[in-house]
């Protein structure tokens, strides 16, 4: 397949490749935006290792192709801390004991950051809906729960005050 | 300020959250070429033909691999020397590896995959444990396909039997286990310009890949150095696999001269590596009327695949575990490793105990049924006490947690009060609320199973600026090895843990320090860097002694200083020792060893001090099943573990609540199934279905600490215990729920129907 060139935003900046159009934006991202925090478990939509957001919508980045990205924004893991500032849910994943291996952890943060993105009080029910198709293998998940809700409380103060 | 004790936050947390941590397949070295695999797609046959023509044709497609291309060993030595890393001649089992295409791209490797063309005479696998050892089986290995086999023996069973009130006798069934680790298995091999090998990658257990690399390559050992990557969860899944991927990258990088990458996808990783060994178990229980426990005659049979890699070790520690931590005199334990035409089983958190535990504690509860007691009560009673010996006649004289764990997970999940609310009998409609109990023990490290492998090495080097870096042989894949052994070595040295700095783990600066398995890296590695910190501490004392005129015996190192005992005021600063140290040349280096304590195991009778210390868990399980559907719901787990010490206790906490919702996905879930020609059809996470965060129960994580004098800080280590008991009790509670008590895993609506079905019957 011929080569097409496509321009569109990552984590605020404009960037341009040339690429196969059927490319996964995930083997784009990783190859040859060398952005590696965005990672891969399946390649099939299974695992939601390589969550990323899409014009502010999660997406699997496995099942989204190079081919429909121009002109379109996306933000990944290395998109999410302020400079050397973690984001709060950064901070409340450490804090909760909620990291172990931290391979499905890029993921996690993409969907939670959504959610707390649309909705600043999610209760555990919208949590768990919000973070249903990431999978993790090591922390059976409630710390992780946890750190949502932490992060979400600690986000609404700060925006209090 | 101690670490040990203290929720320190992980030490490489922040390069996990912030997407920096670099996994095998974030490594990108220049001039790299991309593997495939090309799988065998039958389980038993004669190879006829590869063709590998068109493949080669393909643009971008460099060279293609087969057995010939090997330099050294093509059959592999796991534990028995019978796995060959390329299929030579014949193929035992679909998704065995038969031939590599190398492309520029990962693209053009796929395709020239696509192109390899292989011909089989094709031959009837063996497919079933059955099947395997039936008489005038085909022969995958040796003369009975059974790779190995132990036995117990105490007492006199049969006596045992005929003088029983009570006699229990039932068969169980356990299903496969995959480890489903979110990051497949991968490996990076980078050739050097001197004939040397680097291999990066996923793995437990780099020294298992240095030989295994050295011997296919015929290299010798000492130009192979292997690196541990970051590794995304392993669970037992990259014990002696990763020794595979990583010597067919290896062989790949020797042949063209370029850094190699092998990257296993998901339906590859699924089809060709290593699972929890289904099982099957006929289980006898002799007891008298009261429910004490006389005598047990067990037959455990694993289906171990088409080559032994670990199954020896994994069906000792079953053998050992065949009766949980009960009292019992009289004792035949038989176990075989039984040869069939699938994918090799291997470790898998809990080693062969998770499938023997489920028969043995599914006979607890009908045991209890058939005294009219309540299951927690039957276990109390056969609990064994302080002093008692296990199966294998190995007293329990120290670090003894197991009434404390029980007592706790009886308070804290509200045992006294369910129980009896809920039940069949209990409910109205078809829903039904169970709740269920499990108790067990768990022989920590490898035993006397693997004692030659028992020891571990640390270095640890202090700098002039007071900061310290080590390295271990041992590996994090996730636990929070790292963050531990940080914390034993700030506190051995008396300086903050913000000082220290864990290396990543390379068989070039650490002598071979066995595998990371069975629980062992806390206690091992963690008394090895004791060791070396107290060597260092001994040449830095001195010149402190010097310079505060003191003795070096008197001085503590704590706070980060180095001061007199019972005189804090005399003091000075670690930093201004280590800066004066350095300056004047004391060696501030040390190679710190531990061996463990002694073990024994007879393999005539199985007796013998199998392990040097136990640790013990204790899950009540409370689930919603729904009779019409046979829809199971865990609602809650309740988890108390003995683990000696909680270095930091909210890793703990992490492994218990980990360990449980994998144990849950056995218990109710997960399972691997097989066409008739012996192929996996559940190659995907969609089809093979683990926990989401939706199924999670809620957690009731509970540490009990019985110190262990011999362990750091009286730390025992258990990464493996969270997911044995799970199932078990999950059991226990569907027992309680329906009436039908579970012989099988997973215990999936279908089946539990059935069960209630049966039991209505
Ligand atoms: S890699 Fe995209 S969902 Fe798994
Ligand atoms: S932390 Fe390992 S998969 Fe989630």
């Amino acid at each position: 397949m011929d080569k097409i060139e496509v321009t569109f935003t990552v984590n605020e900046k404009k960037v341009t490749v040339k690429t196969a159009p059927d490319k996964p934006l995930l083997d784009v991202l990783r190859e040859d935006l060398l952005l590696t925090g965005t990672k891969q478990g399946c390649r099939t939509g299974e695992c939601g290792a390589c969550t990323v957001l899409l014009d502010s919508k999660t997406v699997n980045s496995c099942l989204v192709f190079a081919g429909q990205m121009e002109g379109r924004e996306v933000v990944t893991i290395e998109g999410i801390a302020n400079g050397d500032k973690l984001h709060p849910l950064q901070e409340a994943l450490i804090e909760e004991g909620a990291v172990q291996c931290g391979f499905c952890i890029p993921g996690i943060i993409i969907s939670a950051k959504d959610l707390l993105d649309k909705n600043a009080e999610p209760d555990e029910k919208e949590i768990k809906e919000a973070l249903a198709g990431n999978l993790c293998r090591c922390t059976g998940y409630s710390k992780i729960v946890k750190a949502v809700q932490s992060s979400a409380e600690k986000i609404r103060e700060s925006a209090d005050n | 300020m101690p670490s040990v004790g203290v929720n320190e936050i992980k030490v490489d947390a922040i390069e996990k959250v912030t997407g920096k941590s670099k996994y095998v397949d974030d490594l990108h070295f220049s001039g790299q070429l991309h593997c495939k695999v090309v799988f065998s797609r039958v389980a038993r046959g004669k190879i006829e033909s590869i063709d590998t023509s068109e493949a080669l044709r393909i643009d971008g497609v460099v060279d293609v691999i087969t057995v010939d291309d090997v330099p050294g060993n093509n059959m592999t030595h796991i534990i028995y020397d019978d796995y060959p890393l390329f299929a030579d001649g014949e193929v035992k089992f679909a998704g065995q590896i038969v031939a590599v295409v190398l492309g520029e791209t990962p693209e053009s490797a796929d395709m020239g995959r696509d192109a390899v063309s292989i011909t089989y005479e094709e031959e009837k696998p063996v497919l079933t444990i059955q099947e395997g050892i039936a008489p005038g089986a085909p022969l995958i290995y040796s003369g009975d396909n059974i790779f190995k086999r132990y036995r117990i023996v105490k007492g006199d069973f049969k006596k045992a039997f005929e003088e029983a009130d009570i006699i229990i006798e039932n068969e169980y069934y356990t299903g496969y286990q995959e480890h489903a680790y979110i990051e497949t298995q991968g490996m990076m091999a980078v050739p050097g310009h001197d004939g040397s090998m680097i291999v990066y990658g996923a793995m437990q257990c780099p020294f298992y890949v240095h030989d295994m690399v050295s011997k296919v390559l015929n290299l010798p050992a000492s130009k192979v150095r292997i690196v541990q990557t970051v590794t995304g969860g392993a669970f037992g899944g990259k014990e002696d696999v990763p020794s595979l991927v990583a010597s067919v990258a290896a062989v790949a990088a020797y042949k063209t001269g370029r850094p190699c990458k092998l990257m296993l996808h998901r339906n590859e990783d699924i089809i060709s590596t290593s699972k929890r060994h289904p099982a099957w178990m006929k289980y006898r229980t002799a007891a008298d009327k009261e429910g004490n426990i006389l005598g047990i005659d067990v037959d455990f049979y694993m289906d171990a695949g088409a080559y032994a890699t670990l199954s020896p070790v994994v069906l000792w520690r079953g053998t050992v575990h065949a009766l949980g931590p009960y009292r019992c005199e009289n004792v035949r334990v038989r176990t075989y490793a039984v040869a069939t035409n699938k994918v090799p089983c291997g470790a898998f958190r809990g080693f062969g105990s998770p499938q023997i535990i489920f028969a043995s504690e599914a006979q607890m509860d009908i045991l209890a049924e058939k005294v009219g007691k309540d299951p927690f009560e039957i276990r109390k009673q056969n609990a064994l006490n302080l002093g008692e010996e296990t199966i294998t006649g190995q007293k329990l004289n120290q670090s003894f947690g197991l009434h404390k764990v029980m007592d706790e997970a009886f308070e804290k999940s509200g045992w006294a009060e369910k129980r009896p609310m809920w039940g069949f009998e209990h409910g109205e409609g078809d829903i039904r609320k169970g709740i269920g109990v499990s108790s067990i023990f768990y022989g920590v490290g490898l035993g006397a199973g693997g004692k030659n492998m028992a020891k571990a090495g640390a270095f640890v080097q202090i700098y002039g600026d007071g900061s310290l870096s080590f390295a271990v042989g041992t590996t994090d894949m996730g636990q929070g090895m790292r963050t531990v052994l940080s914390q034993i070595a700030s506190d051995e040295m008396g300086i903050p843990i913000e000082e220290i700095y864990c290396q990543s783990t390379d068989t070039s600066r650490i002598p071979d320090s066995g595998p990371t398995v069975a629980s062992r890296a806390t206690t091992m590695s963690g008394n090895a860097i004791i060791d070396a910190c107290t060597q260092i501490k001994e040449r830095m004392a001195v010149m402190a002694a010097r310079i505060l005129e003191a003795k070096p015996d008197e001085l503590e190192f704590e706070d980060g200083k180095v001061f007199v005992r019972r005189i804090p005021d005399i003091f000075i600063l670690f930093k201004d020792l280590a800066k004066r140290c350095a300056m004047e040349k004391v060696h501030m280096t040390a190679q710190g060893w531990f061996d463990t304590p002694f073990v024994s195991y007879n393999e005539e009778n199985g007796q013998g001090w199998a392990y040097f210390v136990y640790a013990y868990a204790c899950n009540v399980a409370e689930i919603t099943i729904d009779l019409k559907t046979g829809e199971i719901t865990v609602d809650r787990i309740t988890a108390a573990h003995d683990v000696g010490k909680a270095i930091n206790p909210q890793l703990v906490e992490g492994q218990i609540e980990g360990g449980s919702l994998q144990g849950m996905g056995y218990g109710v879930m997960e399972d691997i199934l097989h066409d008739e020609k012996g192929r996996i059809v559940n190659t995907g996470l969609s089809t093979y279905i683990i926990p989401s965060i939706i199924d999670a129960p809620e957690m009731v994580p509970i540490i009990v600490e019985e110190e262990f004098p011999e362990g750091p800080y009286g730390a025992k280590g258990f990464g493996e215990q969270p997911l044995m008991g799970v199932a078990p009790a999950i059991a226990c509670a569907v027992a309680h729920a329906t009436g039908a008590h579970p012989d099988r895993t997973p215990m999936i609506p279908e089946r539990i129907l059935e069960w209630i079905e049966k039991k209505g019957g």
